[in-house]
Parts: C-alpha cells; structure tokens; sequence
C-alpha cells in the first residue's frame, strides 16, 4: 500500500510545478487573444523572478516581492508594446529579443542576490481544514499564488465569452481591420491585453524563486516560458485546457522523478521528454474539434496593424 | 424600429442632414476624393454612382469617420463635425453597411451585431431583437449561427441588420443588392422607403443603374474623384447615367447565337450529390447538368443554396464520385483539381483574394499557382520558369486591360475590378475547354463586367463549355444560353435564357420549380423559401 502521506507529497509538488506554468500561459492566452504574438515570456517570467526576489529580500515582505514580480513582468512588456503595437514591429523577431533581453538584464541585477538566501510565500493554514488527510494540506493549505491562479482561469474564462470588453478582445484578435471599421480602438485593446500578459508572466516566475525554490540562480526559468507558449496554442486558446495542459505537463514531470527515485529502470532522456510527449497528446486529442478550433484560434495572430486614417 | 424624427426634421428643413465642402483625399501621388462637395436631405434618398476606384468608398468612409479627410469640411445638420473614428460618427447617427463587409468570421451573427451598438447595450434580449428586425426587413438571420458558416449574401444581411439596430439617422449602404434576389431587393426597396419616410436618409451606392431610376431621389456622379453631376434619375435614362458615370457610351455585350452540334457535351454532370460541410453548409442533392461546345449555361440563385459547394464539386476541391462529372468523357469526379486542369478545365472561384489570388504574391507568381499543375510552360518539371510566367502576365495584363501601377505588381495592389479581370484573364488565356466561373463580376465596376462578359461569350462562341454561377439576373440574361436554378442544393430544369423572366427566376429561386403552372401558384414563394 502506498501511504497517504507519499500521494499528499507528490500533490503538492504537482501543484508547485504547474503553477509557473499556468500563471504565465494564462496571461500569454489573453495576449494571443487581442492578436499578439508575445514570444518574450520567458524574459518576462525571469524579470519576475529576480524582481520579485530582490524586492522581498530588500524589504521582508513575500506581499511586496509577488506585487513588484508582477510590475516588473508588465514593465518588461511596454519596450515589447511600443515597438509591436505602435511602430507594428515584427512580432516573432521582437519578442525573441525580449527573451534574450529580459534573461541578460536578470542576470546583471541579480547578481548581488546570488547565494543569498530568500525568502517563501507562506502558506494558508487553515486550523481543522488544513489537518485534513491528503485533501487538507492539497485544498486548504496553498500559497496565494496557486488560488490566483485559478481566479485568473476562471476569470478569464468569464471575460472571454460573457463580458462586452472581452468580446470586443476577441474581435480585434479575429480582424483587426473590422474592429478599426467599427471604431473600436485596437492599439489600446492589445496594450491592456500586453500588459496582462507581462504582469502574468511576472507573476508566474515570482512564484518561481518566492515559492518553489526560494533562491535566485540564473536562468531558473529554465525554458518554462517556451512551454507556456506551447501550451496556450495546444490549448486552442481556451482557459481551462490550458490549466489542464499546465497541470498535465506538472504532473508527468514530478511522476517522472517519482519513478526514478522508486527505482524504476527507465532511460532518463525518455523520463525528460514525456511531459511534452503527454502534454501535447493529450491536447492534440482534446482540440480534435475543427469548428471549435477555427473560432477560438485568433485569426490576425502575429500579423501587425497598421491603422488608415 | 419606428423613432418619431419627422417632425424634429421638418423643423430643420432648411439645412441639409450632411453637406461636405470641398473634401479632400490623398493618397500617396494619388488622389482619390478632389474637392467633393455635395449635400443630402433628411428623408432622401441618394444614389453615389460612380467606376470603381472613382472614389466612392473613399468618400464615404470619410463620412463615417474611417478615413479623415486632407482638406474640406463635413456639415452635419449644419454644423462642421471632425469624425475621429466610426464611433463618433454612429453617434451622430450615421450608421454603414460596407462592401468589403467588416465582420468577425469567429464570431457569432449575435457577436457580431452586438459590437456594433453602443457599449451600455448588453446581450439580453439581443437575440430576440435580431430576430425581429430581421424578419421584419426581410432579411432574415439566426443570431446563434457563426460568421464563417455564412454565404456571402448572409453576411450582408447581418451587415445590414447591425446597421439598422443602431437607429441611425443616415444609412450609408455599399451595394446592398448584388446578393439578393429580384424579389429581395424590392423587400429591401420597400424597407429602404419606408425608413425614408421616417425622415432618415439613405446615401446609396450602387453600379446598377436600374436601381438609381427606380429608388433614388437624386443621384451624385463621381468620376476620377471629382463630382461630374448631380442628376435627377426622373430626369435621366440608363444609358444616360452610364455615359456620365464612364465618361464614354458603355455598349450591351454582343452575343451572337451559339451553334451546338450533336456531339457528346464537353460537361456532364450526373446525379452529384455531396453532402453538407458542417452545420450551416448546404448538401447537394442529385445534380444533373450538361453544358455543350460553344454554350454558356448559368446558374442563379441567392447566396447560401449551394453554389459554392457545387463550384468546390466541380472544380475539385471536394471529391465525388467517379462518374458524377464527366469532362470531355472522362469520368474525374474523383480526381483533384489538378487532374481536372490537365484535361482542359479552368476554375474561377468567387473570392479573388485568399481562393482566386494570394494578396502578397506577384501576378506572374499568381500565374504560376493555377498554371503550374497543368503542366505548362511557367512550371516544367516543378521548377519555376519565371520568364513564362512574366509573358502570361503581361499577355493577359495587355488583353484584358488589368491596369497596374508597376510591372508585374502584387496582387493586392490591385483595385477589385482590376484583380477580378486578371484571374478571370488567367484562365482563360489557357485556352480551356470547360470553364466554370463563380461570381465573375462581383464589386467589379461596369467597365471590367462588360470586358469580362464578352471573353466568358467569345471563349464559349470558340468551342469551349462555360458554366457561369451568378447571383446577378442582369448579368445572367445579358451572356447565357441557358439558364437553371440552384436552390437548397437542388437544380431546377435548364430551360433556354429568351423563355425566362427575372420574376419566374425569383420564384424559382425560392425553391418553386415544378411546373409552370406552380409558377403562377405562388407568388410569395420568393420571399418564404429560404429562412437562413
């Protein structure tokens, strides 16, 4: 029998790993939606990271070190803006450059903070739900950061298809020249949609070095902005499969560790690559549907606008 | 729907709704809009006629705050107004139904309405709105269907319906009947009056000038940007209208008779039936179809009954079976469309950009997308013969008069009119021996239909088989030999074109093709057969 205590500890490092993930790809999924293509979430994510280290060391405060993760995702992404949505920059090439932008400038700031000890979001403790076998410390015993997480999905989900401002997100990601026709203002829907995205992707690396190993090491980001990308598009743009796919992708990681560590003999490069591998299975399976498909992909995705006036 | 403007207009009788003063438009080297100045009553109705590229659009998209203009002034009701962007304008009240329709293809018929009202307008209740209006206009929609699954012409009932949820005191329409049936455009007439008579006005533009002496109250000509004339269309002939809007006589397109001999047609179609891609398509049931040697067949019908998926069966893009098409005795209905142009056939579709031309491509690299698989010259052996495909350019620039601003341009620097003459140039320079063309003059001006008519009549009178898919009756009766109609994904008999009348065709189109005698049975028969 396995004991309840190994299922409640590799839950909550489940928990742990998908949320980076599904902070950033949640944010990134809005950003595609108002028809930007923003391939800077990884440079994002690390400005979050050291912002929000460097702020809670400096002041002692987790609160402070998620607010500025997020300001510094969202600082991140106006350099992205300006160039994208107002001089219609190349979308692909500029949010490459943000990436590398963003993980060269963490480095240099992080450098004072190299070795020094961080410090860790706290966790809810809730007396007599919290003390719950298994589902106790898994439901009722999470950092904030995992329940805004699901706030955001769901509050995504509730803006895309309920709410007037998210229609009117949808229309300028579907055709930005129609959206011009009926006098909405384009540039302004996807500044508001960037900046989401940047402070989102901020967040998802401050959970990083506040929440899941709190220290600041460069490159701790470790390619998770690329798989965001990924996943929002395995997704098709729809919320709650990107909270699937994020939990997907954690999942099959830490098992991989789990299977490892029991002493099963598998060759690692295979344990590495099975997330992808069950990640984007399980998604290509679940986005079989065309029509579904052809609504929610954003059609004018990465093409730049240029207004005629 | 019903707002009391009247007696508000007729306080303000003496100032016109809009008058602009000396609008201006440039682009780049060219100008579109010179110095218009010209002005609409509350409760007229105004025709804007005019070539396409002589600046209709522009102006117009001035108005509605598009475009903002170089120099010159907008009076509305009397007072100068700067439209910033479309909003403003609406605000006023000045609401548009485009041309190049300004859609959401992901989104909803709901959606789509929804975004077009002010921001305070929440979705309850919406649905129920459109249904109404739309019903009550004759258009009728289904507010839970989406964009993408519409025909072309379902797209500008919703167009036309968004306008007429915004209340708007001008109604700017862009060709409002090039999709609809005879019997439609007159519904659409009666709405049109009627919303007149309430004391807004309508500016109207259209290239039918049967439409202007019918409907309009007056009628600005426009030509190379410039005001030519303010008519009275009481005043004025179709011919006379025609003169001022080209600047020249526009003659009718000369048909001589089609000599068909006995032998085997060089189109068959027999018992196609494919059936329905998706919720919205149409199934095609039991086709039947021959089209001789040196005929021209054409097929009406209101937008939606299947005539794209039957041009997509015939072209190839959608397999049937073996025997279901038949071209020059070759049974190719389930060969690609490659197959099919290798035997002689020729496809022009309905959209000329995104399915007839790539926007970013050259027109020789154009040429070489529908020559290349026919094993022509442009392309022998897969690699790209880009001399060839410079020649068939510039022949078929030079023979259909494709006027281009630079050699060998892309092709979306080309006007509409001019793009739709070079795809249809494209095929024919091939030299088919079947053609089937799907809407070969739509949003072309008079001057392009006439030239591409008389190479559809000439390519047929030389021996070749044409089957023209037309929603425009003028256009059907001016080049065809026969005509049948498509409704519901059905065929109705072929009967010879002189036995026909635009009202037996309306009630042919509404599904009404039994008899003769059905003919005369149902008169409404238009106007219930074909709820979207």
């Amino acid at each position: 029998m396995v004991d309840a205590g190994i299922i409640t500890a590799i839950a909550l490092t489940v928990i742990t790993a998908s949320t980076p993930l599904l902070l950033a790809a949640i944010g990134e999924l809005v950003v595609e939606r108002s028809g930007v293509l923003n391939l800077g979430l990884e440079g994002m994510m690390i400005a979050g990271a050291i912002g929000g280290f460097a702020a809670a060391n400096l002041t002692g405060s987790t609160a402070i070190g998620v607010g500025v993760a997020a300001v510094a995702g969202a600082v991140l992404s106006i350099p992205f803006g300006i160039l994208v949505i107002n001089l219609a920059a190349n979308q692909v090439a500029t949010g490459l450059s943000l990436t590398l932008f963003g993980l060269g400038a963490a480095a240099m700031v992080g450098e004072p903070f190299l070795g020094t000890p961080g410090l860790k979001l706290p966790k809810l403790d809730i007396p007599g739900l919290t003390d719950l076998q298994v589902i106790g410390p898994v439901l009722f015993g999470q950092d904030g950061l995992v329940y805004l997480s699901f706030v955001l999905v769901a509050a995504t989900s509730w803006f895309l298809t309920r709410s007037r401002a998210g229609l009117t997100l949808r229309a300028v990601g579907d055709s930005h020249d129609s959206a011009h026709n009926l006098g909405i203002s384009v540039r302004k829907v996807r500044w508001m949609a960037v900046l989401f995205g940047g402070a989102c992707a901020g967040l998802g690396g401050g959970y990083l070095s506040l929440a899941y190993t709190p220290l600041w090491t460069e490159n701790m980001t470790a390619g998770r902005g690329w798989i965001a990308l990924a996943l929002v598009v395995f997704s098709s743009w729809l919320p709650w499969r990107v909270a699937i796919g994020a939990y997907l992708f954690g999942a099959v990681t830490i098992l991989g560790f789990h299977a490892q560590g029991a002493g099963i003999r598998i060759p690692s490069q295979f344990i590495s690559a099975l997330p992808y591998l069950a990640t984007i299975v399980v998604l290509v399976i679940i986005s079989r549907n065309k029509t579904l498909l052809r609504v929610n992909t954003p059609a004018c995705l990465g093409k730049p606008f240029v207004p005629a006036r | 729907m019903a707002k009391a403007g009247g007696s508000e207009q007729s306080d303000r009788g003496s100032a016109p709704l809009v008058h602009t003063i000396g609008l201006t438009k440039r682009f780049g080297e060219l100008i579109a809009c010179d110095a218009i100045s010209f002005d609409i009553g509350a409760g007229e109705i105004h025709a804007l006629l005019g070539e396409n590229g002589a600046g209709k659009s522009t102006l117009v998209k001035m108005l509605y705050g598009a475009l903002e203009p170089d120099e010159g002034t907008i009076l509305w009701r009397g007072e100068p107004v700067r439209h910033s962007n479309p909003a403003e304008a609406r605000s006023h009240g000045i609401g548009m139904v485009f041309q190049h329709f300004s859609l959401f293809e992901a989104l909803s018929v709901a959606e789509n309405i929804l975004l077009g009202l002010p921001p305070d307008e929440g979705r309850r209740g919406l649905a129920d709105k459109i249904r109404t209006i739309s019903r009550e206009y004759g258009l009728p929609l289904d507010p839970d269907a989406s964009v993408h699954d519409l025909s072309v012409g379902e797209r500008q009932r919703v167009e036309i319906v968004r306008c007429l949820l915004q209340e708007p005191q001008l109604i700017i329409m862009d060709e409002p009947t090039s999709v609809l049936t005879p019997q439609e455009a007159d519904l659409l007439f009666v709405t049109l009056r009627r919303l007149a008579a309430e004391g807004r006005a309508i500016l109207y533009i259209t290239h039918r000038l049967s439409e202007v002496l019918e409907l309009a109250g007056r009628a600005t000509i426009l030509r190379r940007g410039q005001v030519v004339a303010t008519a009275d269309p009481k005043a004025e002939s179709a011919a006379s209208l025609a003169k001022m809007m080209v600047g020249a006589d526009v003659a009718g397109v000369e048909r001589p008779a089609a000599s068909v001999d006995g032998s085997a047609p060089r189109l068959q179609v027999r018992n196609l039936s494919v059936p329905a891609d998706g919720p919205f398509g149409i199934a095609l049931a039991n086709i039947d179809l021959d089209v001789a040697a040196g005929q021209v067949v054409g097929i009406a019908g209101v937008a939606g009954n299947g005539q794209s998926e039957l041009f997509d069966a015939l072209s190839g893009e959608r397999l049937a079976d073996s025997g279901a098409i038949v071209i020059d005795s070759q049974p190719v209905g389930d060969k690609g469309i490659n197959a099919r142009r290798q035997m002689g056939a020729a496809f022009v579709p309905e959209e000329r950009i995104g399915h007839g031309a790539v926007a970013v491509f050259r027109l020789s690299e154009n040429v070489v997308l529908t020559h290349h698989g026919a094993g022509e010259a442009v392309a022998p052996s897969g690699r790209i013969n880009r001399h060839a495909a410079r020649e068939v350019e510039t022949r078929v620039g030079e023979r259909f008069d494709v006027r281009r601003s630079t050699d060998d341009p892309r092709a979306s620097a080309l006007s509409g009119g001019n793009l739709q003459k070079f795809v249809v140039g494209r095929e024919i320079d091939r030299d088919p021996a079947v053609m089937v063309v799907n809407q070969p003059t739509w949003g072309v001006d008079a001057g392009a239909a006439q030239t591409i008519r008389e190479e559809l009549v000439s390519l047929a009178r030389k021996g070749a088989a044409v089957l023209v898919i037309s929603q425009d009756l003028d256009e059907l009766f001016e080049i065809s030999d026969l005509i049948t109609v498509i409704s519901d994904g059905k065929l109705s008999p072929v009967y010879p074109a002189e036995t026909l009348t635009a009202e037996k065709i309306g009630l042919m189109m509404g599904g009404v093709h039994h008899a003769h005698d059905g003919l005369q049975a149902a008169t409404d028969g238009g106007e219930s057969g074909h709820a979207a």
